[in-house]
């Protein structure tokens, strides 16, 4: 340690504040430096001792560790404490975990999506956990005046080797707090692991069994109100006039009045009824009467908006990527396939329905909710009100699910707007048909795709892919910016072994606002390619899984294929049954999954098993990816098979789970789940296996019955 | 509005609510026990399952009214430490992930072990095949089952229901 250059804590604060080095090193200091300060965190209710961003220990040696990110069933909330506790050398049993509210100038981005908490922040944390261990062993080596590298620590105590004296983290902390913060740091190596990579039980598992836990809807202020919206079931519609005069008349309705939230491009109107109780705000919009100004915008439906992709696959596309010269290569081909795949718009139907909570005083603002990005709210807030951004509060709570749609800022700034009129902490709620009805929702999709093969291998493939561009509905966006997303979901190695492609979009104009669904892009796009794949497969008069091992050169796609036929047995699988294989790559992980149908003796089709291996790399909690895993499989199960969001005369058909129907656990296949040991760099965990379940599926079907599925959803009970 | 009397997990609440109130917002709004869930409002969810006399019951299709004098026992009723043998199970099994549905999951499946210690694969689909998990917990919620039924079966000391005791207790 001695030859580690020390940066003092003054000099630290200055360059913090000039270039943000904060960010960088991971480490933040209040400008006042005092000995004891108050927790980051919102529901932290004592008091400890600051040592960087993450980590507060208090004089009797309870750690507190900060979770930066939204827990929202993914374990963020498990996952980043296991990292700084690997490093820190604390006993994980023995931390409290607590949310941090929204400040990127702390903590970094703070945006949960992008299946980004692992693979963003593990240097950062790892280094976190890393430095204040090494503050604690110089305070404990300055205390017992012996030199650093004489001693070590251990569950939250530094030991001195040679004398064998110890002293807890709680004594050592105030003098640790005072230390130079050491530049460079020795980080563990991975063998020496007792955290990391272990399937630790999670931490917030407990609170979700006794109805502990707090989400969003179970915030509640003193003298806060409840607020629901009628919002026009037509995106761009207007409110023309309203009666209020039934509404006022419920008892505990408080106030009525239009609520204008601008949504991209547009301005969503609605009027909102504000109550004492969420039932009497309830009641009170029943009683409601609004008419609206559906003028100037067209109404459409999905019919029109699958037949305007269809046409618009005619026009050029904008050209993500290309390599090599397709048009010549494939007029050339020996066999030419070309085809299309169709696939849903879909909700994202969080169990917890959108709600935030608002509090506008003054020139201040504090929000409380299920938020995917505190630090996103916490800028969009300031910028809206024209406020410093220091004057915003944004403060997390578990997620009933997020899955995208929480990473809007739209109900959390309607919630802020709501309360500014009430003057008074405002909850807004949205019904289960508000959240299904509104949006925004996963775009559809409409694939052309075409290949040639020669040889058995392909030799030219094009893609072109027709949907809403989720970027291009920002007043003043760029229309004529590709999809930077096209290609997202196919496997990076295919670019390697086909030597001429081409990957374009066209941006499909229509009024339905479109967002971010679990593994966005790729969600859709991995039917396509992965089905084309194994029709390719199939002209070329190959098995399904030498087709791709074909293509698929690189040892990380190569060790997928070869653990996939071993979990299948596919060289020895029966073929009274159905088997489909697909292999997808985002967010820096690839995934194979193998499908296993059979037909019943009803006559009914049934999936049998469903077979997952996962290569994320460097990776924390394996049992945490595995339940990902599962419910990967079980969100594309539902967008493959059993629900979809139609449009009718400009307004989204299915209102609630009646009509929109989720997998239920009667729908559930078998599962075994593998997770690749490598030394990779970590990619993501959350999202990666739900693409490749559906084109898997759909290869088994065509496997056993010979048909192909070439749109989605499909009814299981129609094959 | 009227003066009501409930029952909770034991305890007597007087509450001035409409009678019409779904017992949801009654149990989450006036009794202040928010593990009960809001999911769909129409009883398609059931993460707002409670149990009625130790029947499950979705309470956002109830009206408060129809409560008066019953037995409500909600998840923090099922035992006050997460000692009850599905509490247990679904800690064991790692249920949860965004955690919003266990609730009526973990209502639903305590009710059906009750009437029916030892389920089999089809008697779990019908309990349960009314509940829906968004992140997909399914493998591991008929896993959970399973393993409280073991957990019962081995008859080591497990927390009693609220419903199940006096509520004089």
């Amino acid at each position: 340690m001695n030859s580690v250059k020390n940066i003092s804590r003054r000099k630290f604060i200055t360059l913090s504040s000039l270039s943000g080095a904060a960010f960088t090193l991971g480490f933040y200091f209040p400008a006042a430096a005092k000995t004891a300060s108050i927790l980051t965190g919102d529901n932290a209710d004592e008091k400890g001792i600051e040592l960087s961003s993450w980590i507060t220990i208090d004089k009797s040696g309870n750690v507190t560790l900060i979770n930066h990110r939204s827990e929202m069933g993914q374990g963020s909330f498990q996952s980043v404490p296991q990292i700084i506790a690997e490093e820190l050398e604390v006993d994980l049993n023995k931390v409290k975990t607590v949310f941090a509210p929204g400040n990127s100038k702390k903590y970094g981005s703070q945006i949960t999506g992008g299946s980004s908490t692992v693979r963003g922040s593990y240097k950062t944390l790892l280094r976190t956990g890393a430095t204040a261990r090494e503050m604690l062993i110089a305070a404990a080596a300055k205390q017992w005046n012996v030199p650093a590298m004489e001693c070590y620590a251990e569950k939250g105590t530094v030991m001195h080797r040679p004398t064998g004296r110890s002293a807890g983290y709680g004594t050592l902390v105030e003098e640790a707090a005072k230390l130079p913060i050491p530049k460079k740091v020795q980080l563990k190596e991975r063998k020496d692991y007792k955290i990391i990579g272990q399937p630790l039980p999670r931490q917030d598992t407990p609170s979700k069994t006794n109805g502990k836990a707090e989400f969003g809807l179970d915030k509640k202020l003193p003298g806060m109100l409840y607020a629901v919206v009628e919002r026009n079931p037509r995106f761009m519609g207007k409110v023309k006039s309203f009666d209020d005069v039934a509404t006022r008349a419920i008892p505990g309705v408080k106030n009525v009045f239009k609520v204008e939230m601008p949504v991209f491009g547009f301005t969503r109107e609605g009027v909102v009824v504000v109550a004492e109780s969420i039932w009497a705000a309830m009641q009170g919009r029943k009683a409601l009467k609004v008419e609206w100004n559906d003028e100037g915008f067209e109404h459409i439906s999905t019919d029109q908006l699958y037949t305007r992709m269809k046409e618009d696959l005619k026009k050029p596309g904008l050209s993500q990527r290309t390599g090599g010269n397709f048009e010549e290569r494939f007029q050339k081909a020996g066999k030419k396939l070309e085809l299309v795949y169709e696939t849903p718009y879909e909700t994202h139907s969080c169990m917890e329905p959108l709600n935030c909570i608002a509090n506008v005083e003054g020139d201040k603002c504090e929000i409380w909710g299920p938020i995917q990005g505190p630090d996103w709210i916490q800028s969009d807030v300031s910028e809206r009100l024209k406020i410093p951004l220091e004057n915003v509060t944004v403060n997390m709570t578990f997620l009933g699910g997020g899955f995208g749609r929480k990473a809007f800022t739209d109900y959390t700034f309607e919630a802020v707007l709501i309360s500014k009129e009430m003057k008074a902490p405002v909850q807004v709620v949205w019904t289960r048909e508000d959240d299904m009805t509104q949006g925004p929702f996963r775009p559809g999709a409409v694939y052309e795709c075409k290949a040639g093969v020669n040889d058995g291998r392909i030799n030219a493939l094009q893609v072109k892919m027709a949907s809403q561009n989720m970027d291009h509905q920002d007043a003043g966006s760029d229309k004529l910016k590709f999809n930077s997303s096209t290609t997202e979901g196919f496997a990076e190695a295919y670019f390697e072994s086909i030597p001429h492609y081409s990957f374009a979009d066209i941006p499909t104009e229509a009024p339905i606002p479109v967002m971010w669904w679990r593994s966005v892009y790729s969600s859709t796009n991995g039917f396509a390619f992965e089905s084309f794949i194994d029709e390719l497969a199939h002209a070329a008069e190959k098995d399904p899984i030498e087709f791709r091992r074909s293509h698929l050169w690189g040892e990380r796609y190569q060790a997928i294929l070869d653990k996939l036929e071993e979990m299948t047995g596919w060289k020895s699988r029966s073929k009274n049954n159905g088997w489909g294989v697909a292999i997808t790559e985002c967010f820096k992980t690839i995934v194979g999954e193998a499908v296993k149908v059979s037909r019943k003796a009803d006559g009914k089709l049934s999936i049998d098993k469903v077979f997952a291996v996962m290569d994320c790399g460097w990776y924390v909690n394996p049992d945490i990816i595995k339940a990902q895993i599962e419910g990967s499989i079980v969100m594309a199960l539902g967008a493959a098979t059993t629900h979809e969001t139609h449009f009718a005369d400009g307004k989204a058909v299915e209102k609630n789970f009646n009509v929109y129907k989720m997998p239920m656990i009667n729908d559930i296949p078998a599962m075994e789940i593998h997770i690749m040991d490598n030394d990779e760099k970590p990619g993501g965990a959350g999202e990666p296996a739900l693409p490749p379940f559906a084109p898997a599926l759909c290869n088994a079907i065509f496997d056993l019955t010979g048909k192909r599925i070439r749109k989605l959803p499909f009814k299981l009970e129609e094959v | 509005m009227a003066s009501i009397n409930l029952t909770v997990n034991g305890k007597l609440y007087t509450i001035d609510a409409d009678p019409k109130m779904p017992l949801l917002w009654a149990i989450r709004d006036l009794v202040k026990l928010t593990g009960t869930k809001y999911g769909c409002g129409i009883a398609q969810c059931g993460a707002c399952t409670v149990h009625l006399n130790g029947t499950p019951v979705r309470s956002c299709s109830l009206p408060v009214s129809a409560a008066v004098n019953q037995k409500i026992t909600t998840i923090e009723g099922l035992s006050p430490d997460n000692s009850h043998a599905v509490q247990q199970a679904w800690i064991k099994e790692q249920v949860p992930q965004c955690g919003y549905c266990q609730s009526g999951q973990i209502m639903a499946a305590a009710a059906l072990l009750k009437k029916n210690p030892h389920p089999t694969d089809k008697d779990i689909d019908a309990a349960m095949q009314g509940h829906i998990c968004r992140c997909g917990t399914y493998v591991r919620i008929r896993t959970a089952i399973k393993t409280a039924a073991n957990i019962m079966a081995s008859g080591v000391a497990v927390a009693t229901a609220a419903d199940e005791t006096p509520a004089s207790r």
